[in-house]
């Protein structure tokens, strides 16, 4: 649709940005605020994720970019052209719902044709065919969606969306209904038709697995307001807030007191033992805070042993208990200041497995490390029910 | 996992196949037995089709058939005389064209009113709706005659509606509507609305708003949206509802005995007038057997044509 050539690179001023820009975006129910003062630049071609627990805003902020939902403030751009109040029927965005809302009196193939057909576009048949081998449903072109199993409907949605070849495509949960198996299958397809198609695809997910292996860029929402925002890897490596630290995977949060802060280094008591950790990896003000670290980045060793990590050696954990995973083995230890620590220990075969009641010595390198606030909650996110 | 998965199975399954036969002896023996019962539950329904319909119908066409020298004192001869229908089609098919006519248009109009209405109750009417079903029903609380008669009153000669369309000149200075067939089809429209209204919003209530807000996601504005998703979905409820003002609409005769005029004769109230006044019961039920093959003929087209035989 926008057949502008611009090659200039994203811009603060919205007119000239050819992606999708919400800001200062609000939506209230009555005294509830679902979405709260939302900026988000989405740039053009790109797979963006939206995750967070349910209630969070994210099918809200989805509903709004759809024109299912008008912003209580704000303004949606799309490509430089105010969206925010037009008539859904009149965006360049189609949506894969979450029960894929497929029409039941139609069958598969005039399904996919409706968006093509209300909008007079020529060579319905031929567009559909094609559409319909790219999902591998060519054979079921003349079934009723209730013939087709969940995938296969899943398909389908994704097929009536994609065919209108919209600037934006919205995913709205598309893969919770399905089991676990046929979802990762569905997730490595998505990803491959997206680089395919190159068209921009924001998906809505409370799966932070599906956000990390799909998305080039996920943003965190919590409350109606993003909480971080960047690369799955970046968020994962260098959590800003608690939440994110908790939802993306787990984390070991330990209290410590600040007691200096150089031009690269902050140095945190941490119990007794003094850790560093980056100054770009720290994220509290105070003179307190939280030190995080991922259960895979903490070694865990006996008494005295020399560790492949300089600095940081926190000596006097006692194993409380051991899963063997297979891949890994899944410690908890306790610490002399009483909290349980996780450690996961790849199964390289060159450690030996520790068994409950060892004593150990525990330790990371410290630019694994990251710091947060401590006036945030230490248990946030990490509540979710992983289903 | 494959190999675990091929090694596996020999052990457990053997005892389980055992286990399968064990189970599966029982259920048929179960089945049979519920079987069984099954028949034994459809016998009273089975009688009451046997005295209230097959023999009532048996009795109907064996009368269709009698001599017409007969009469209901001097009792029938049967001489097979299907000349009968030939004769009652000859003398009525006025009124039985008229009949279809004017339940044709009041089916008509109550699909209008009542699809509006079904999809305001449905769609609009929120913590409202179950009031206002309630009265949507309502009106079945007085009888149908009490009901009728009040229109008589509404559409009187010096009632406020004469008088309003006199007064806008939509009717002449000495126009009327009772003995109109203005007045007969707004009666039928008026009865059989709820028959149209329930089982329509029974269909519109069912359909997922994610539908309607899926097509107009894929360019659909909202007229487009309602020819091409609700209504298609709530074709179920339109034949229903059409089915069930439309048959006893055309069979209807007090309608017309109370607001029309002999000029709006329907069909109903000749075959009333053939078997109490005129005492010729052969072409009565001549007529009742013609007026009953008519609408049997058209229902079936009429679903069939609609997609909806699973309804029958």
């Amino acid at each position: 649709m926008s057949q502008v050539v611009e090659t200039a690179s994203p811009t603060a001023d919205g007119a000239t940005y050819d992606g999708l820009r919400l800001r200062g975006v609000t939506k209230s129910f009555g005294a509830f605020t679902a979405v709260r003062e939302l900026d988000l630049d989405i740039p053009k071609g790109s797979f963006f994720a939206l995750l967070g627990p349910s209630g969070c805003g994210k099918t809200t902020t989805l509903r709004m970019v759809a024109g299912l939902e008008t912003p209580t403030s704000g303004s949606i751009t799309l490509a430089g052209n105010d969206i925010t109040y037009a008539k859904p029927y009149r965006r360049p965005v189609n949506t894969v719902f979450q029960n894929y809302a497929l029409f039941p009196h139609l069958d598969i193939y005039e399904n996919v044709a409706f968006g093509l057909k209300r909008r007079k576009v020529g060579d319905v048949e031929a567009k559909v065919r094609d559409m319909l081998s790219l999902v591998e449903l060519d054979t079921q072109a003349r079934k009723h969606p209730a013939q087709l199993s969940g995938g296969q409907q899943q398909r389908v949605a994704l097929a009536r969306a994609l065919i209108n070849q919209p600037e934006v495509l919205l995913l709205d949960e598309p893969l919770g209904a399905l089991d676990l198996k046929l979802r990762r299958g569905m997730q490595i397809e998505l990803k491959r038709i997206q680089t395919e198609v190159g068209l921009t695809f924001v998906h809505v997910t409370h799966d932070q697995e599906e956000a990390m292996t799909m998305a080039d860029t996920v943003a965190v929402m919590n409350g109606g307001v993003i909480e971080q925002m960047g690369a799955p890897e970046e968020l994962y490596e260098n959590p800003h807030t608690t939440f994110v630290a908790n939802f993306l995977g787990q984390s070991n949060l330990i209290e410590g007191l600040i007691k200096g802060r150089s031009a690269d280094v902050v140095t945190v008591d941490m119990h007794g033992v003094d850790v560093s950790i980056p100054a770009e990896r720290s994220h509290a003000d105070g003179d307190r805070g939280w030190i995080g670290i991922r259960p895979e980045k903490v070694l865990i060793g006996d008494p005295g042993e020399q560790l492949d990590a300089p600095g940081n050696s926190i000596p006097g954990g006692v194993v409380t208990d051991v899963s063997f995973v297979g891949v890994s083995t899944q410690y908890l230890v306790r610490m002399p200041w009483g909290q349980e620590l996780q450690v996961f220990q790849q199964n390289t075969g060159h450690r030996r497995l520790y068994r409950t009641g060892e004593s150990v010595e525990l330790s990371w390198r410290p630019e694994y490390a990251f710091l947060l606030d401590s006036s945030q909650d230490v248990a946030a996110g990490s509540d979710r029910d992983d289903d | 996992m494959t190999s675990t998965a091929g090694a596996a199975p020999p052990v457990p399954t053997a005892p389980a196949d055992g286990a399968d036969a064990a189970l599966t002896h029982v259920p048929v023996e179960d089945g049979r037995r519920r079987g069984l019962t099954g028949y034994l539950l459809i016998l009273p329904g089975l009688a009451w089709l046997l005295i209230f319909f097959v023999i009532p119908f048996y009795s109907l066409v064996a009368t269709s058939l009698y001599d017409p020298s007969g009469s209901d004192l001097r009792g029938y001869d049967m001489t097979y005389h299907v000349q009968n229908y030939w004769t009652a089609i000859q003398e009525y098919w006025e009124p039985l064209l008229r009949s279809l006519w004017y339940g044709a248009i009041a089916t008509a109009l109550c699909l209008v009113l009542g699809y509006v209405l079904a999809y305001a109750i449905a769609f609009k009417a929120g913590r409202w709706k179950n009031l206002m079903l309630v009265l949507v029903i309502a009106p079945f609380f007085t009888s149908f005659l009490l009901r009728t008669l009040s229109w008589k009153l509404i559409l009187a000669d010096d009632g406020y509606v004469v008088d309003f369309l006199q007064t806008i000149h939509l009717l002449g200075e000495d126009g009327r509507l009772l003995a109109t067939p203005v007045a007969v089809v707004a009666g039928l429209t008026y009865n059989f609305l709820p028959f149209m209204v329930l089982p329509l919003f029974a269909s519109v209530d069912k359909i997922d708003h994610r539908l309607i807000e899926a097509s107009s996601d894929l360019y659909a504005n909202s007229f487009v949206g309602f020819w091409k998703v609700t209504w298609p979905l709530s074709l179920p409820g339109v034949v229903s509802g059409t089915l069930l003002t439309f048959i006893p609409a055309v069979g209807d005769y007090i309608n017309q005995e109370l607001l029309g005029s002999p000029n709006q004769r329907m069909i109903g109230s000749v075959i009333q007038s053939q078997f109490t006044n005129a005492n010729n019961y052969p072409i009565a039920a001549a007529l009742s057997m013609i007026l009953m093959l008519l609408i049997l003929v058209m229902v079936l087209f009429y679903v069939r044509k609609a997609g909806t035989e699973e309804l029958l």
